[in-house]
This record gives C-alpha cells, sequence and structure tokens, in this order.
C-alpha cells in the first residue's frame, strides 16, 4: 500500500462533494476549451473570407498618396525591386500573398489604359532569398495557408482580382480587365500589341468595377525592360496577417524599409483585428470564471475536507506522519481531481465543439490535441493552487487540539 | 526510559489561565506499567500527550533514552513517534475507508516499508490479536472491540518500545476491557513501557504502579 492508496480511497469516500466539485471544475474546463476551440475554426474562417477581400498592407513610394494609388496606382516616383527581397529575406511574420507592382500609362489602338507588371507566384519559387522565413507561411489563426510548394491544382488567373497573386505568367503573355477586353474586342487566346510587342490574352478577367477593369497585367520584368525603367516597382501590395498587424507589422516594415511608406487598409484590417479581439476577448472572459468558479469549489471543497478529516489527521500525526506527508496528501488529492477534470473537461468541450460549433457558428469544427495539454495544465493549476491553503492548514493542524476533541 | 522534569503545562482558556499540569517531575523506566487515574480534567491526557511529544509543555523537559523531546523540530518528534511510541486511542482512530489489513499498513506506510513487507506484518499481527479472519473488513464492518484490537495491531506494528494508552478500554464492555488489559499486559511482558490513562479501576489494578493526578498536580503514586 502505498499514500497515493490512502488518497485514491478517501476520494471516493465522500461521493457526493466530490462530484460537485469535480463537476465544477469539469463543466468550466469544457466551456472553455469548447469556446476555444470554436474560436480558432471560426478565426480561421473569418481571416480565410476577410483575405478574400484583398491586400491590407500597401508599401508605395515615401512621395505617394493613397488616394493617388487608389485612382490609377501609378506614382511619379518608384522605388527598387530589391524591396521585396528584403521583405522575403526578413524573419517578418504573417506576410502573405506579396504582390509587387509597377504601373505605367500605355495607349492600346488609340484608346489610355494602364499598363501593370505583376510577378507571379513561379518568380517567388524560382529565387530561393525569396522563400525566405515568413513568406507565404501564416502562423495560426490566419486563415488559409497560400503555400508556394502547395500541391493544390492551379488557380485560375482571375484569381488575380481577389488575391491579388497569379501563379504563373509568361513574358509574352497578358490578362486583360473586362472594359479593355471590351473596348478593344479582345478574346482569350487572342493577340494584343502592347509597347510595340504582341501579347497573347491568355484570361479575360471578370468585370470588377475598380481600376483593375481598365488595366492589362504584364509579367513585371516585361514590363521592367519595355519601359527601361530598370528593376523598379510602382507599390508592393501585401495581404498581412491581421494579427501580426496588431502586434505591430506595419511598424516592423516600416524600420526595414525606411525610405518607403506603408499603409493599411484600415477598414479591412480593423474589421479583422475587431473579430479576433472579441473572440480573445470572450475566451478571457470564460478564463476568469472558470478561475474562480472552479477555484473557489474546490477550494471550499478542500477546506471541508479538512475539516471533516481532523481526527484522522491527528491520528496519522499521533502515527508518525510528519507535515510535508500530510501536505503531499491533500495536494496529491488536487492533483488526481484536477487531472480528471482536465482530461474530462477536453473531451466533453471537444465533443461539444465538433458538435455544436458547426450549427452555432456555421463552420466545420475539428478537435484540437493542443488543447489537451492546455486543459490539463490549466485544471490542474487551479486544483493545485486552490487546494494548497487547505492542505497547508491540513498539515499545521494541531494533533493535541483534534485529538481530544469528541 | 522516560523523564519529564518540572514539567508545567498551562492553556489560555477564554481569557483564563489554566494549568493542565503543575510542575510534575517523573521517571518512568524500561518494561513499567504505569496507570494514571484522576477524575475528569486532572490532566491524565495532557500528560500523555506531552508523554508522546505532541504536546509541548509550558515549562520543564520530556526526556526519552536521555534525548529532549522538545528540543527536536516537530518533524523530527513525528520521526521519533513513529519509531519508538505506539499511541492507542478510546475512541479507536481507526480510518474509516480502509480495511482492517490496510489500517494496520498505515503506519508501515509512514515508515517507507514496502509492499510485500507490509502486508505480511500486518496480516501476521491481526492474526495474533484474533482478527486473522477479519483483514478484508472496513471498521464499520467490525464490533467495537474488534476495532480496539485492530487499533492494537496498528500500534503494534513499528514494535514500539512505549505504549500509550488513552483510556483504551473506555468504550468497550467488561470482557472486551479483559481482551484489551490481557493484550497489554502481554506486551508489558515484552518489556515494553505500557502508560494507561484509565477510569476503570479493574484495569488500573493490572499495572505495576498507579499515579493519581488531581488538577494538574500528582497526589498519588
Amino acid at each position: 500500500m502505498h499514500l497515493r492508496t490512502i488518497v485514491w480511497r478517501e476520494l471516493f469516500e465522500r461521493k457526493n462533494q466530490l462530484a460537485t466539485s469535480f463537476l465544477a471544475i469539469l463543466v468550466g474546463i469544457a466551456a472553455i476549451v469548447s469556446i476555444k476551440n470554436v474560436t480558432f475554426y471560426s478565426e480561421k474562417a473569418v481571416a480565410k473570407e476577410l483575405d478574400a477581400l484583398g491586400a491590407n498592407i500597401l508599401i508605395l513610394p515615401k512621395s505617394a498618396s493613397l488616394q493617388g494609388y487608389y485612382s490609377a496606382d501609378m506614382q511619379e516616383e518608384e522605388f527598387p525591386e530589391e524591396y521585396v527581397t528584403r521583405l522575403s529575406s526578413s524573419d517578418l511574420q504573417g506576410l502573405d500573398n506579396l504582390s509587387p507592382k509597377l504601373s505605367v500609362p500605355a495607349e492600346i489602338e488609340g484608346r489610355q489604359f494602364t499598363l501593370t507588371g505583376i510577378l507571379p507566384k513561379s518568380e517567388f519559387q524560382a529565387k530561393a532569398a525569396w522563400q525566405g522565413a515568413g513568406i507565404f507561411s501564416r502562423p495560426e489563426g490566419c486563415g488559409e495557408v497560400v503555400g508556394l510548394t502547395s500541391q493544390s491544382p492551379q488557380p485560375a488567373p482571375e484569381t488575380l482580382v481577389r488575391r491579388r497573386v497569379i501563379d504563373t505568367l509568361g513574358s509574352a503573355q497578358a490578362l486583360v480587365g473586362a472594359e479593355v477586353a471590351t473596348v478593344l474586342d479582345l478574346k482569350e487566346g487572342g493577340t494584343v500589341t502592347l509597347l510595340g510587342r504582341p501579347f497573347e490574352v491568355i484570361a479575360v478577367l471578370p468585370q470588377t468595377g475598380t481600376v483593375d477593369d481598365s488595366r492589362v497585367f504584364v509579367h513585371l520584368h516585361t514590363l521592367q525592360e519595355l519601359t527601361g525603367k530598370g528593376s523598379v516597382l510602382s507599390a508592393i501590395e501585401i495581404v498581412g496577417c491581421c494579427n501580426q498587424i496588431s502586434k505591430g507589422l506595419v511598424q516592423k516594415i516600416n524600420r526595414l524599409l525606411p525610405d518607403a511608406k506603408v499603409v493599411t487598409i484600415t477598414q479591412v484590417v480593423d474589421t479583422q483585428i475587431k473579430t479576433n479581439r472579441m473572440m480573445s476577448r470572450l475566451s478571457l472572459v470564460f478564463l476568469g470564471i472558470i478561475i474562480l468558479v472552479g477555484g473557489a469549489s474546490i477550494a471550499n471543497y478542500m477546506y471541508a475536507n479538512v475539516f471533516e478529516r481532523r481526527r484522522e489527521i491527528g491520528t496519522l500525526m499521533a502515527l508518525g506522519a510528519n507535515t510535508s506527508l500530510i501536505l503531499r496528501m491533500f495536494l496529491l488529492k488536487a492533483f488526481l481531481l484536477g487531472l480528471a477534470g482536465g482530461v474530462g473537461g477536453y473531451v466533453l468541450g471537444t465533443v461539444l465543439a465538433v458538435s455544436l460549433g458547426p450549427r452555432l457558428a456555421g463552420i466545420p469544427v475539428l478537435p484540437m490535441w493542443s488543447l489537451l495539454a492546455w486543459a490539463t495544465g490549466l485544471s490542474l493549476a487551479i486544483a493545485l493552487v486552490a487546494s494548497y491553503f487547505p492542505a497547508r492548514r491540513a498539515a499545521h493542524l494541531d494533533p493535541s487540539v483534534v485529538l481530544q476533541e469528541v | 526510559m522516560l523523564r519529564i522534569e518540572a514539567v508545567t503545562k498551562n492553556y489560555n482558556s477564554r481569557g483564563r489561565l489554566v494549568t493542565a499540569l503543575r510542575n510534575t517531575t517523573l521517571d518512568i523506566s524500561k518494561g513499567d506499567f504505569l496507570c494514571v487515574v484522576g477524575p475528569s480534567g486532572s490532566g491524565k491526557s495532557t500528560l500523555l500527550l506531552i508523554l508522546g511529544g505532541m504536546l509541548s509543555p509550558t515549562a520543564g523537559r520530556v526526556l526519552l533514552d536521555g534525548q529532549s523531546l522538545y528540543s527536536l523540530s516537530s518533524d523530527k518528534r513525528a520521526s521519533l513517534r513513529r519509531e519508538k511510541i505506539g499511541f492507542l486511542f478510546q475512541t479507536f482512530n481507526l480510518i474509516p475507508y480502509l480495511s482492517a489489513l490496510e489500517n494496520v499498513q498505515v503506519p508501515l506506510i509512514l515508515a517507507g516499508a514496502n509492499g510485500h513487507c507490509q502486508k505480511e506484518r500486518a496480516a501476521a499481527l491481526l492474526e495474533r490479536v484474533g482478527l486473522g479472519d477479519r483483514l478484508d473488513h472496513k471498521p464499520s464492518e467490525l464490533s467495537v472491540g474488534q476495532q480496539q484490537r485492530v487499533a492494537l495491531a496498528r500500534m503494534l506494528v513499528n514494535n514500539p518500545a512505549v505504549i500509550l494508552a488513552d483510556e483504551p478500554t473506555g468504550n468497550l464492555d467488561p470482557d472486551t476491557s479483559e481482551q484489551i488489559i490481557a493484550l497489554l499486559e502481554e506486551l508489558n511482558r515484552e518489556n515494553r513501557t505500557v502508560i494507561m490513562v484509565t477510569h476503570d479501576p479493574r484495569a488500573a489494578g493490572k499495572a505495576k504502579r498507579t499515579l493519581r493526578l488531581d488538577a494538574g498536580a500528582v497526589t498519588a503514586s
């Protein structure tokens, strides 16, 4: 027989008290596990949706205005393409869908349009330096991961409109906006002459109602060559992870590129940050409740347990138990209670999240193993901290007093 | 073996100073069987607790084999109790959720004995007190006499040199009391020192000597 045998037997001696205390911690942990689980997938879903709205960080030349950028994204000034390398090879977290652009005015068949050079993702793959940490790998809760090495089918060229990124674009290929296609009567597979060179139209982009409708997209390096501007850009559009933006991503980019202007599209970013903040606040509120209710319930149970067992404690002391043994006896009991509450709470919370999540939040929710360690750790911490003072009281009982009580 | 020197114990009860034991000096040699008698509140149990290292005196010294008990830390005193002193209580103080065998094993857990040794020794002692067929019974499934015998086996399991019994027959019928006193006599014959507090004159009659306490003072020896 060991000390743990005594603790184990005693646990089931007062079943009603045990059940009440266990239920408090079980329900509390289950509630917070299910909220965290649903929140995690909800944040991902929200981020994915908001991600689809487009870029939320712009890098522009120092003198550029956001208004000017939106009217035609053409600036007087340009900045070196090397900025992309600096961003790619930095250790900045939360940069996604980095999209360098050069825009120039162009006359096509007597009409004025905007010619925009873009860099397809395949170019990033070709340059090892651009696969640096942080690019195209998003931290948890940041929505869909757009990996360079993704084996998923190639997205259609139309995704350029939404995601500002295209997978491949040849040096003699062009994507034309809806308005350009209509005015110039261009169709997929047709040819258009730009700055004196023929380009194959690989796709006509759907109508967006923005300046993109009057654009023609070609490969960035082809445009740089045709205009004779060299390796320069007018803008870099970035889909930045909202969590990282709230952690100062913009300031970090500013420090990295002191000669550029870094702006956020605040509406998109604010919505993302607000949504995520609301979720984390809700989690925090529940965390506070569980610590208070669970902790108070366990502390109350332990104090009552010490009071009821004071003769037993006195007897153990008379038989030679020292203070550390009595302390261990009660803390071991708290440990078992915390462990069972944590594991049970995780299981119950996960079942609730997986079964109710899709119905309440309208998103698929999967079990998260990482929450098991989190829930068990939290439950153990609550049980041990709440039991420490009752256990200490037990260890310092005066045996001469308790043994003389009738 | 045991010596108390000019021991006084005062309590503070509701603002009043109560003297439970007054300037008492006593020598108890090895193998003695001392019976402590006296009216309720005369300081008998206080004396027993002081001798067992569980209640520090207000003044004076308590020596066990020449070692001053209250110069030791409470954990060292607990360790000394585990090795040399056995307690027997009027209310048995068995742990209700453990079987007779497990109750007897408890002091061995505290002493760090291994599981096999614990079971063997506990079973042998329960056999000795006539409860070999009640090993797995919980205290609530035993008669009061049987419970006191389990407590006796538990007290003996660490082979104590000193037995401190606080009214061990107080809750027992005359026949069972006889059995318990006979067992204590047997243990005394094994050269263990027995100090017993009792109200029972028949039990007191079995002791080698009797100490009478009155209002915290020794009035006869």
